[in-house]
């Protein structure tokens, strides 16, 4: 599959954290109106719109709903749910319907105020019991969210000897980044005796391996590679793209190797590209554990060393591999379905050296990763700086 | 934990509305049997239950009771309760345990120690009845001599 021509041409985050003024809708309208001005471009420039799901209200039609609250007038509109990886797949789809000729320009919008709209408390229960776990085979067990990926971590321990120390330091890493981040939500610093020593939550997780609830939006404009040459900001191309899907629940999974596999290899493939060529990567983080996976799955390294690869400053920027900069969901925010997007807006902002403090030095091609679920629905983009 | 500490959290504790499609399991677990589908075909097992095979595609599934052994695949030790159900039942094991017929399933570990519980151990389905319709399938270590 040759490159869609497509490439991303503005960004814009909301105010990311405890945002206890602004709805979910106007999170979202913050998020756009930003990325339209760093685009430079006006509403009435926006044939496209795509979105996600939220879950703190029931909307009947998300992209309509959206769409009629910014006032775009769309040619094409659509709702893209593949839970955590939506944010990269929007922006595939995105390019998809500008490569068909549906339409030119596309915003592509995701977030809400999970962290208060409800209690922590409920949004936990809702969560464990509405989300990833099966309702029949799973909830009556009484697993929440982070002891889905606990089973994964345990597994992955017992194969291949990673340890808490390991996964600890993805967490100290991201918050390493994220102090370094303006707009993340958790700055100060930790260390892996923080972590260990942070409340347990299901073995062997901790509070400090699991991701945070935010609030917040985020928003990025597509349009064809083109038109982007021609707009205010470099354009940051979409060079390649896959999704990966080998289970839907976790409990029935042989627990360390997913669907990130088959991501991972078609969008290298689709790109032309490799691993080794990655200045940076940003992995989905729902979970420390997350990282370590989909770092083995994505083909930074074997199965079986992802604890390994994560130590020794690796994963920090300046290292071999600067992981997911931004300081990810860990720490810069996590507003449920539109969380896995703010990675996709880091990608940008290096790919265009406008990451300040955490720039990584001579940023030319990313890979992003989202997923979904349990670790079950994979979706990979391969952005580049230059057209490929 | 034991099973009946854990049935304490029964008051509002998630049940499984069984549906079409799982109805012959929940009937099979109130009668204390545990089923699984087998392919007629391929004669593959799976869980959880879906409606073509997944090793050959074939409509021609069976509820089949299988032996109830097992060993715990990976396992964790739940310290912060999902909900107000669960808050006096922790700490309490979810394990994912193989079944001697090859899949897979999500369960609670009773009978031991949350601490005890190792990957590989040895496990036998027991049940725990929650309701008049709903008995929940759960597993404890196998004794060793």
């Amino acid at each position: 599959m040759a490159n869609l021509r497509a490439a991303i041409a503005g960004i814009g985050e909301s105010r990311v954290g405890r945002v206890p003024d602004r709805s979910a809708l106007q999170l979202q309208t913050d998020a756009a109106q930003a990325a339209l001005a760093d685009a430079g471009l006006k509403i009435s420039d926006i044939d496209g719109l795509l979105t996600t799901p939220v879950r703190v209200e029931h909307w009947n039609m998300p992209c309509g709903i959206v769409a009629h609250h910014l006032g775009v007038r769309a040619k094409y509109l659509s709702t893209v749910d593949i839970a955590g990886a939506s944010g990269c797949g929007m922006i595939h789809q995105a390019a998809m319907a500008i490569g068909s000729g549906q339409c030119e320009t596309v915003l592509c919008v995701a977030g809400q105020n999970l962290l208060t709209h409800s209690t922590r408390a409920s949004a936990v229960k809702s969560m464990a019991e509405g989300g990833s776990a099966h309702s029949q085979f799973e909830v009556p067990y009484g697993p929440l969210v982070p002891s889905l990926y606990a089973l994964v971590a345990q597994r992955h321990m017992h194969e291949y000897g990673t340890t808490p120390e390991q996964m600890a330091e993805v967490a100290v890493t991201l918050r390493r980044h994220a102090s370094m981040n303006p707009n993340a939500h958790k700055r100060e610093l930790i260390t892996i005796n923080d972590v260990l020593n942070s409340k347990k939550i299901a073995s062997p997780l901790h509070i400090l391996d699991c991701a945070i609830v935010s609030d917040g939006a985020a928003a990025a404009i597509v349009t064809s590679a083109e038109r982007a040459r021609d707009l205010k900001k470099k354009p940051v191309h979409l060079l390649g793209q896959g999704y990966g899907c080998r289970h839907s629940h976790i409990g029935d999974t042989e627990l360390t190797t997913t669907g990130a596999v088959d991501a991972g290899a078609a969008a290298f493939k689709s790109a032309g590209l490799k691993p080794a060529d990655m200045d940076f990567a940003q992995i989905y983080d729902c979970f420390t554990i997350t990282v370590i996976v989909e770092l083995e799955d994505l083909g930074f390294c074997k199965k079986g060393e992802g604890g390994h690869f994560v130590e020794g400053g690796r994963i920090g920027i300046g290292g071999e591999l600067p992981v997911t900069t931004h300081g990810g969901l860990l720490s810069a925010g996590h507003p449920g379905l539109g969380g896995g997007f703010f990675h996709v807006l880091e990608a940008v902002r290096q790919l265009r050296g406008e990451a300040g403090e955490r720039q990584v030095k001579d940023a030319g091609v990313a890979l992003v990763h989202g997923n979904g679920g349990v670790i079950s629905i994979h979706c990979t983009l391969i952005l580049g700086g230059a057209a490929a | 934990m034991t099973a009946e500490a854990l049935a304490k959290v029964a008051a509002d504790r998630p049940l499984p509305v069984p549906d079409a499609a799982t109805g012959p399991y929940w009937e099979a677990a109130r009668g204390e049997r545990l089923v699984i589908p087998r392919c007629d075909d391929c004669g593959h097992y799976h869980f959880y239950p879906r409606t073509l095979c997944p090793q050959c595609s074939s409509p021609r599934l069976k509820w089949t009771q299988v032996s109830g052994s097992g060993t715990v695949y990976s396992f964790t030790i739940i310290h912060r309760a999902p909900s107000a159900a669960f808050a006096t039942a922790v700490p309490y094991v979810v394990a994912a345990v193989k079944l001697a017929e090859g899949p897979h399933l999500m369960t609670n570990i009773v009978g031991a120690a949350p601490d005890a519980v190792r990957i590989g151990m040895p496990v036998k389905v027991v049940f725990q009845k929650f309701s008049g319709e709903i008995t929940l399938p759960m597993f404890e270590p196998v004794e060793t001599a």
